[in-house]
């Protein structure tokens, strides 16, 4: 396997079209590691990769039940921003966003983040407010970001429907330039391509269907592929972590909801930067392949099914039609749905629990994907040091029962 | 999308006219001033998340607005159950 991507190896596999490698190897699990990572989606996987980069911990087993990728990191709208209210998920966001402007380089992978702005509308007075106290916010926490009127807005995006006869009028937006979007496989691919070369094993097609406990710590796991022994446990698994919670006897306080998004047929080039309104309920960017990419909001139930319902659909295309009326005839291609595991404050889990060795990385609830690079190696120190790291304290699991919630819910708890 | 038997209105509505409203069967404390601060948490935050046949509450929002209790599959959305409160218990559940 080549272990470095570069303009040489390029032109060698290109010149004669074969010694094309694989890209990552296939792996089957040893009876023990230093720590398991349950769950192969981008937060996992960059966790493995900051463990084996950053913590000099390299015997680490991702445990993945379908393959890399295949959950909410392939299923959302790759949405990146870290303009968030409050300090403590301003920062969290933030760190992670100066890891997503290195990231091509570092994993020598080509994400394909692209800083074409984020733009999040405000459509009346007290929106505008909100948006005029976040950006403030923001400057402060050393975050960029702008208020821009409706004018501005026109200027930048020529299609919006900035007219005072809409249904809810755009008045200004919130923008933040260094926000954007990454091509979301690609960031799975290239954390584990990185972390497999640092030595650590990622294991697909293998499901964890319990986790071993004995006195009060963790002994390993039992998969399908048998039982691998590690007093040192990472669970990352999304919409799934209750179910992962249970194996060890623990609830969460989080809940699963479908979320949907759906794509268009590939246009020419329409819209340039990111749109996302809170007020209306929709976002949308172009993708580099030319599809539109849309995303709705949840179902207020819970579902473990990976689909939503129509109801959801029609509110968002009626809420993007608003906005860009010119899409009115775009043919969509394909919708889906992710399972999101909302935390009461829409805030995530980064934290050790009563287990010793076992770790809990959820709640990511719908707005996981930006946070990819910074949620890996938080967790990543927490899980090595065994003490959190310093980012990720507000997000210990005791904070619902302290009562010290980080109310996200306003300011970024709708549209991600 | 589906449809729900509103036990109250003895009609089988689309699913737009209900809103769900959380899991069932969680009890508010009895004892209030004896809870611990961890119990408290769990009443208020901390949910079975269940997959699998799930109990809940959905009230008829657009309807004659009333709370009821369903069990429905949060693996696949079938319906398999759907009761007034009372009908039944945390008890008596199947």
């Amino acid at each position: 396997m080549q272990k470095k991507y570069s303009w040489y190896s390029l032109l060698k596999a290109g010149l004669g079209n074969q010694e094309w490698d694989q890209a990552i190897p296939l792996s089957k699990p040893k009876s023990k590691y230093d720590v398991i990572i349950i769950g192969g989606g981008g937060h996992g996987l960059a966790t493995a990769y900051y463990l084996a980069k950053e913590c000099g911990i390299t015997n680490v087993a991702v445990l993945e039940k379908g393959y890399i990728g295949g959950g909410n990191t392939g299923r959302n709208t790759t949405i990146i921003r870290s303009n968030y209210l409050r300090d403590e998920a301003s920062s969290l966001y933030e760190h992670s966003m100066r890891l997503w402007e290195g990231l091509s380089e570092d994993l020598n992978f080509n994400v394909m983040f692209s800083q074409r702005g984020v733009y999040n509308l405000g459509h009346t007075l007290q929106d505008m407010r909100d948006i005029e106290r976040r950006v403030n916010a923001n400057v402060l926490n050393g975050v960029d970001a702008v208020v821009v009127d409706h004018k501005e807005i026109k200027e930048q995006i020529p299609i919006i429907n900035t007219s005072k006869n809409a249904r809810y009028p755009i008045m200004g937006a919130s923008f933040q330039a260094r926000a954007g979007v990454a091509r979301h496989d690609g960031v799975a691919w290239g954390f584990a391509r990185a972390a497999s070369n640092l030595g650590v094993d990622i294991i697909q097609n293998c499901e964890v269907i319990d986790i071993e406990v004995e006195e009060g710590r963790v002994k390993g796991v039992k998969t399908t592929l048998g039982d691998i022994m590690s007093d040192r446990v990472g669970c990352v698994s999304a919409g799934h972590s209750s179910v992962v919670a249970k194996m060890a006897g623990l609830r969460l306080p989080v809940e699963s909801h479908p979320l949907q998004a759906f794509v268009s047929e590939a246009m020419k080039p329409i819209l340039h930067t990111v749109v996302m309104s809170n007020a209306v309920h929709g976002y949308v960017s172009q993708s580099d392949k030319g599809d539109l990419v849309i995303g709705a909001g949840i179902d207020g139930y819970n579902s473990y099914a990976q689909r939503g319902s129509a109801k959801i659909v029609e509110h968002c295309a009626a809420a993007i039609l608003e906005l860009f009326p010119i899409f009115s005839r775009v043919r969509m291609n394909r919708q889906w749905g992710g399972i999101v595991d909302v935390c009461p404050d829409a805030c995530p889990v980064i934290s050790p629990t009563k287990i010793e060795g076992l770790y809990f990385n959820c709640g990511w609830g719908t707005g996981g994907f930006k946070a990819t690079p910074g949620s890996g190696n938080v967790f990543a120190h927490t899980i090595a040091q065994d003490k959190q790291h310093e980012l990720a304290v507000p997000f210990h699991i005791d904070r619902f029962t302290s009562g010290a919630l980080i109310d996200e819910h306003g300011a970024a708890g709708v549209a991600h | 999308m589906f449809l729900i038997d509103c036990p109250y209105c003895k009609e089988s509505r689309d699913q737009n006219e209900f809103s769900p409203a959380g899991e069932a069967f969680i009890a508010r404390p009895q004892n209030p001033e004896e809870l611990s601060d961890d119990e408290w948490a769990d009443y208020v935050f901390y949910r079975t998340n269940h997959k699998g046949d799930h109990w809940e509450q959905w009230v008829h929002t657009n309807g004659c607005r009333k709370f009821f209790l369903v069990k429905r599959s949060t693996i696949s959305h079938e319906i398999l159950e759907v009761a007034a409160f009372g009908e039944v218990t945390s008890e008596n559940k199947s």
